[in-house]
């Protein structure tokens, strides 16, 4: 455990001591736990299916063993580890006899979604009742036999012992009678308080990965079936254009191919909708034979008027667009123009963002098999498994309740696979060639068909008073849209910091047209407006005269519980806590030795930077230096995230803060889409250069624990570091980065 | 035409067109599909195996180029002294998060172990420079990597910078 504490910072979990806003915020905050929608079925409970199920997350075998359901798709967060460890806490099962099996798609789960952080946020509470529930039918069940009083029963480890006599008896003997008592109400369950706690907090080692380094087949490219045949889909490369002729006779001729064959969208913007487009499916035995036969595609494709979909043409229209009024006000508060205008110093700078593709490492894939009553089976690393099925019974026409959907191990998600358009793909080809197809995409498929990070362009203009505090903020945010809708990912929220702390404030909006798919990706938004904002805000600081830290710390002001915004996704939004911003700020600060900073040697900067997202707090601080040919060189970062009072897996929970973290710095460093009269330059890694492990610097993540329910952590680690490393580049250069990815030549010393 | 191949210790024998990356022999036919497809160009390592002891992109090595060179798959790898001190320390410091890389980096990680035991960080990022984990566990790979060799885990090296 030593090793882990000195290389993960384990021992660094700070404690924030109670004041009392935190008293406020667990008031208010606290009914997150309250409202939180129960797992559907989970009300109901009754006796159910097999013998030893105890309700439809729990069944024990008769030799002890317990098997967990975790509902879930598993995409990398550790949610198939983490939401049976809430079970098994409350159930006083010893975790080494718990194994976890994956869920199907099935509505007695609620939903069954990897996305928005929201894992943890909205399992917390209804998977320990799961378990509490559990365990209160193992005691009851040993009072029956036993014919004592329930409250002589006490559980642990797997066993119910009868204190009076000391008697025993283990979940296996229990099991079968108590799946036969009612279920009790999950609202009225008690629950344990942390004291109680012998699971949650533990750091558990991920409940697959014995069977990933045994080459088990568990991702969704893995399955297999009999009588599998394997798929290929070529799509235009320009995205909307229409197949006018393919040379359908000489593929069917290659080696051995089964069928090719032409499928049509599903709608005129299927493109943009992520669903069904224009192809050409190719069927072989194998798939490398599927893949040979794709190099002898001949197609001629309607580009369509694409011919502006390019970077280079978005550039100059968001200069255009720049010069004019914004199309929309997002948002206005006071009299910007008049607090500019009276400003003892204004600060003005451009920022933009490129196109981002996903890119998991699992390329896009899905498995189908037609079954001869019609019914579908599909086996997808999805994401977001119900909109797919949905998906797929409104594009082939099948009636929904014969579609059954597994859930395999997804080889990363990151937002990619919350869009659904390979299941339907696969679903199609299987359903037009009549027999089980796996769908697989080449990389160059994968690069050139997603749905990208949009890029954005921001004109920012500040005003600062004599003592260099910011009295006024304008943004005119150039983004993109369809017919004068903002695109998926695209948008600029309406309560971005600093909104809210500034008196006079304007966010404009200008659209420009786009026929390329967008979609979330991880920390949608927060991962391009962190860097533009945050930057600036650096900005601000310097031509303020003001240390960032101290900048952002009378920014936020002193510790308070803003009014919590309304419901999402049907749960109560935790309010909005300076007390939790200054708590991280400080933490960081504390940890890098900001205050030092100007002993750093020459050459060498320190960044800062605050994003809120997803409900977690989190500050990071970027060591870096620039070598002669300006590549930049990054030799630490320290991070403080508060996620809550409680870190449910240790060993998950500093992976993905740090996988975040790293996620974050590739991006700042390499990544870029270009976009070229409608189609994507980039094909493969080559081109698309993801982080590498010389380039990933040593890291320290340290959690500030506030008295808040748990949070997610798939995404808040991730915005912070674009901008910390930004602005200690500055530091370390006097040179602005204001356009991603990093451009070494502009950090060169010879640049001007 | 048919090729046959000395696989984790095992002769297989398969009918494949020469130019067949070892990749999909392996996954397609032999159904041993722990060695991962990511680009097919040798960029990202999801497909290392060792050929002869020798870490080898599958995904661009021809079955006719394999010869009678041993080949070892992530099955198979577990009975490899290191690739079991690997493994141990891949568990026990949780390394991976999606997982799809992990074999390739497994592997890769052995190879390293089995020619140069005590390695430092600059023979790490050399030997894992061609393994990318988009998931970017990167700094528990380097310490699963030093767990297994017996070495501190902590990240010490910005104490050098």
């Amino acid at each position: 455990m030593n090793d882990r504490e000195d290389h993960e910072g384990v021992s660094g979990i700070a404690g924030l001591s109670r004041r009392e806003f935190l008293t406020v915020a667990l008031t208010a905050g606290g009914g997150l736990l309250l409202t939180l929608n129960v797992p559907s079925a989970a009300g109901a409970v009754a006796p159910y299916q097999a013998a030893g199920t105890l309700n439809p997350y729990i069944r024990i075998d008769p030799d002890g063993t317990i098997t967990l359901v975790a509902k879930n798709p598993e995409i990398g967060q550790g949610m198939k580890t983490t939401l049976p460890m809430l079970i098994a806490d409350e159930l006083d099962a010893d975790w080494s006899d718990v194994r976890v099996e994956q869920a199907m798609l099935d509505p007695i789960y609620g939903p069954q979604f990897a996305g928005g952080s929201l894992g943890t946020p909205l399992n917390w509470i209804p998977m320990q009742r799961v378990g509490a529930a559990g365990r209160q039918m193992l005691l009851t069940a040993a009072a029956h036999i036993w014919n004592v009083p329930l409250d002589e029963c006490a559980a642990q480890h797997g066993t119910v012992r009868h204190r009076p006599s000391g008697r025993t008896l283990g979940y296996g003997a229990l099991a079968s009678r108590a799946a036969t008592l009612p279920a009790p109400d999950l609202n009225t369950v008690r629950l344990k308080t942390p004291a109680e706690y012998t699971i949650i907090g533990r750091f558990t080692g991920g409940v697959d990965s014995p069977r990933v380094l045994a080459g088990e087949p568990l991702f969704g490219i893995d399955m297999r079936l009999p009588d599998l045949s394997y798929a290929v889909y070529a799509k235009a490369p320009v995205f909307g254009a229409r197949l006018v002729r393919a040379n359908i006779e000489e593929l069917k001729a290659q080696p051995g191919v089964r069928d090719a064959f032409v499928l049509r969208a599903s709608q005129p913007d299927a493109a943009v909708r992520m669903g069904l487009v224009d192809g050409v499916a190719i069927i072989a035995d194998k798939w490398w034979d599927a893949q040979k036969a794709l190099r002898k595609l001949r197609a001629e494709w309607d580009p369509r008027a694409a011919s502006n979909q390019s970077t280079h043409a978005f550039a100059l229209e968001a200069d255009r667009l720049a010069q004019k009024t914004p199309q929309t006000v997002l948002r206005r508060d006071g009299d910007v123009e008049t607090a500019l205008a009276q400003a003892h110093k204004t600060v003005s700078a451009a920022y933009a963002y490129p196109f981002l593709a996903h890119a998991t490492l699992e390329p896009q894939n899905c498995t189908a098999r037609l079954g001869h009553d019609g019914s579908l089976e599909i086996w997808a690393p999805t994401q977001n498994p119900a909109p797919g099925a949905k998906l797929v019974a409104e594009t082939l026409r099948i009636d929904p309740g014969k579609i059954r959907v597994h859930m395999t191990r997804v080889g990363g998600g990151f937002g990619r696979r919350l869009n659904n358009d390979y299941m339907v793909e696969a679903a199609a080809i299987a359903q037009h060639a009549r027999r089980p197809v796996k769908l697989l995409w080449n990389r160059e498929q994968d690069i050139q068909h997603d749905s990208y990070r949009p890029g954005g362009f921001h004109h920012f203009t500040a005003g600062l008073d004599a003592e260099g505090r910011l009295t006024a903020f304008r943004d005119h945010f150039i983004t993109f849209g369809q017919n004068g809708r903002v695109a998926s990912s695209a948008d600029l929220p309406r309560d971005h910091f600093p909104a809210g702390f500034v008196p006079a404030l304007q966010y404009g909006q200008s659209l420009i047209e786009l026929a390329v798919p967008t979609g979330p990706m991880r920390n949608p938004g927060g991962n391009a407006l962190a860097f533009a904002f945050e930057s600036f805000l650096d900005e601000v600081a310097h031509a303020g005269g003001r240390d960032p830290l101290a900048l952002r710390l009378a920014l936020y002001g002193p510790a308070r519980v803003l009014p919590a915004p309304p419901p999402r996704y049907g749960l109560r939004i935790p309010p909005f806590d300076t007390g939790r911003v200054r708590g991280v700020l400080e933490e960081v600060a504390r940890r890098s030795g900001w205050a030092h900073r100007d002993r750093l040697p020459s050459g060498t900067g320190m960044g800062l930077a605050f994003y809120y997202s997803h409900f977690g707090y989190v500050a990071e601080v970027v060591q870096a230096s620039v070598d002669a040919d300006g590549v930049p060189h990054v030799h630490k970062i320290w991070a403080a995230v508060d996620i809550g009072s409680q870190i449910i897996n240790p060993a998950g929970a500093y992976n993905q803060a740090q996988g975040a973290i790293l996620d974050g710095l590739g991006q700042a460093l390499h990544l870029l889409v270009t976009l070229d009269e409608g189609r994507v330059l980039q094909k493969n890694f080559d081109t698309y250069r993801l982080l590498r492990i010389g380039e990933a610097p040593p890291l320290e993540v340290h959690f500030v624990r506030s008295d808040n329910p748990p949070t997610g952590l798939g995404e808040p680690a991730l915005p912070p570091a674009l901008p910390a490393l930004c602005n200690a580049l500055f530091a370390a250069t006097g040179k602005r980065i204001r356009a991603l990815p990093i451009d070494p030549k502009h950090l060169r010393s010879t640049a001007a | 035409m048919q090729f046959s191949i000395l696989i984790n210790g095992e002769r297989r024998s398969v009918e494949a067109d020469p130019d067949t990356p070892l990749l999909w022999v392996l996954r397609d036919d032999l159904h041993l599909s722990g060695t991962k497809y990511g680009c097919g160009i040798a960029q990202c390592g999801a497909c290392t195996v060792h050929l002869d002891g020798v870490p080898a992109r599958a995904c661009v090595t021809p079955i006719s180029a394999v010869g009678s060179a041993p080949v070892v798959t992530i099955e198979g790898i577990g009975t490899h002294e290191w690739g079991r001190k690997v493994k141990a320390a891949w568990l026990e410091l949780d390394v991976m998060q999606c997982g799809y890389c992990q074999a390739g980096q497994v592997m890769s990680a052995t190879a390293l172990l089995a020619k140069n035991p005590r390695p430092t960080d600059a023979d790490i990022d050399q030997a894992m420079h061609g393994n990318i984990c988009r998931c970017c566990t990167y700094t528990r790979i380097r310490a699963a990597i030093k767990h297994a060799a017996g070495l501190p885990t902590a990240d010490t090296r910005e104490k050098r910078s």
